[in-house]
């Protein structure tokens, strides 16, 4: 079963309905005792990652979550929350992947928010495209990206810069693009990391 | 690489489809959350629900209709009409609303979309925006077009970025329903003045108005409705024919 950090970062109807559609069981999680109910842990999240670490900071949870041993997955904003600082709000995050969260303006020319479907590229050892075709499209809105870490990189995705659209070190994972809104594959990367 | 979106468009009021839908495999053709799906299942890459609804207890209605298609959609969906503060907006958000869009309220009130912009974010917010050209130049229009204002579109449309719209949908109303092509000149002039992704609207008929818009006004995205509908354009087949113009899609 999954708990659902749940710290006020965004609205998490459409995660709820992608994990009923996919029938995987889940629960909310809002106090450290929550977190024993459950084998696998989601942090979602949207909007400012500055704010949304203030906000988990609040909630008395961050300890907890970098004790964890259990498979967890940021999602988006949930994702660079585990890298250790974003240019958005020059915002010390939780350093459990030691990459920086950076601003597309001040890399590429392109148009922000990177906004739409976009090929993500996995690395062969990421179980989380277990069973999902290569150079599959996956729905993106975001104006942040993490850096691309030969060692962390679970999966790149390319708008101007080669940049991390998945993520792995131990039992954390991230993905920026939003699994819940990504057709059947992102449904199917929901159902991987539910049996991780 | 960023594929371009295709994006059929419903209007729905009091919960139902309002314009006729002419699926052969639709069980109940008035459904809107059945054929979200049915266009989820051919490759739609978004969706965009605009409400017509005028009562308070229809507007409860459009509520339930955004958490049915939430539910049961595996895309991103955009619902427009009747959201005139940020009261409006927030339960859309909370029923599973991807993005939000805005027309005349954000003409009435221009700090609507700085508001909305700082307290869901930019990406959340879609300023839709109804355009007819006029003695040589582009005026914004209100009320499906039927009333101008004094606003020239490039200057709204510019303004709207800078506010903190996160996406424009553009539509032409010299063009839509002539299924004509989209304004293709207009469009690529727009897409030059802004940074952030600009939805084409108005005027498609058939397949190669989408590979034209694409082409020649570089636009993130095309939306239609009656084409779709009607089964004039099936996706799969548009798709098909943009992927051998060579223009990127899902």
């Amino acid at each position: 079963m999954i708990g659902i950090v749940n710290y006020g970062a965004g609205n998490i109807f459409s995660l709820t309905a992608a994990l009923d559609r996919i029938h995987v069981e889940y629960g909310m999680i809002n106090s450290k005792e929550d977190f024993d109910q459950y084998d696998r842990i989601i942090i979602p999240g949207v909007g400012h990652a500055g704010t949304a670490m203030r906000k988990l900071e609040e909630t008395g949870l961050v300890d907890t979550i970098l004790s964890l041993h259990k498979p967890v997955l940021g999602i988006c904003v949930g994702m660079q929350l585990l890298t250790s600082h974003s240019e958005e709000g020059d915002a010390t995050l939780l350093s459990v992947f030691p990459l920086k969260t950076l601003n597309f303006k001040n890399h590429i020319l392109l148009k922000t928010p990177h906004m739409g479907w976009n090929n993500v590229k996995a690395e062969a050892n990421c179980p989380l495209f277990t069973s999902i075709p290569e150079n599959s499209y996956f729905y993106f809105v975001h104006s942040f990206f993490i850096e691309h870490s030969p060692i962390f990189t679970g999966a790149t995705c390319d708008y101007g810069i080669v940049y991390a659209a998945a993520i792995q070190k131990d039992n954390f994972y991230g993905v920026q693009f939003h699994p819940e809104k990504s057709g059947e594959y992102g449904e199917q990367l929901l159902k991987n990391f539910s049996k991780i | 690489m960023l594929a371009k979106r295709i994006i059929p468009c419903l209007d729905v009021k009091d919960g139902r489809t309002v314009k006729g839908v002419n699926f052969v495999d639709l069980r109940d053709a008035g459904d809107p959350v059945e054929l979200a799906w049915q266009y989820s299942q051919q490759g739609a890459d978004e969706l965009v629900f605009l409400d017509i609804t005028a009562t308070h207890e229809g507007r409860k209605t459009t509520i339930d209709l955004v958490k049915s298609v939430a539910r049961q959609v595996n895309i991103p969906f955009t619902i427009g009409g009747g959201i005139n503060e940020l009261r409006d907006a927030e339960i859309l958000l909370n029923s599973g609303a991807d993005k939000i869009s805005i027309n005349s309220a954000a003409v009435r009130n221009r700090q609507l979309i700085d508001d909305l912009a700082k307290t869901f974010g930019s990406q959340f917010v879609v300023v839709a925006v109804d355009t007819r050209l006029v003695d040589g130049s582009n005026y914004v229009h209100l009320r499906g077009g039927r009333e101008k204002t004094d606003i020239h579109t490039e200057e709204w449309i510019k303004e709207a970025e800078s506010r903190g719209a996160g996406e424009i949908l553009l539509t032409s109303m010299d063009h839509d329903g002539t299924k004509n092509g989209f304004d293709n000149l207009f469009l690529q002039r727009i897409n030059q003045l802004i940074h952030i992704p600009l939805i084409a609207s108005g005027g498609a008929g058939n397949e190669q108005h989408f590979v034209d818009v694409f082409q020649q006004a570089n636009v993130d995205a095309a939306l239609a409705a009656s084409v779709f509908h009607y089964g004039e354009i099936l996706i799969p087949e548009l798709k098909s024919k943009l992927r051998a113009e060579g223009i990127a899609v899902r």
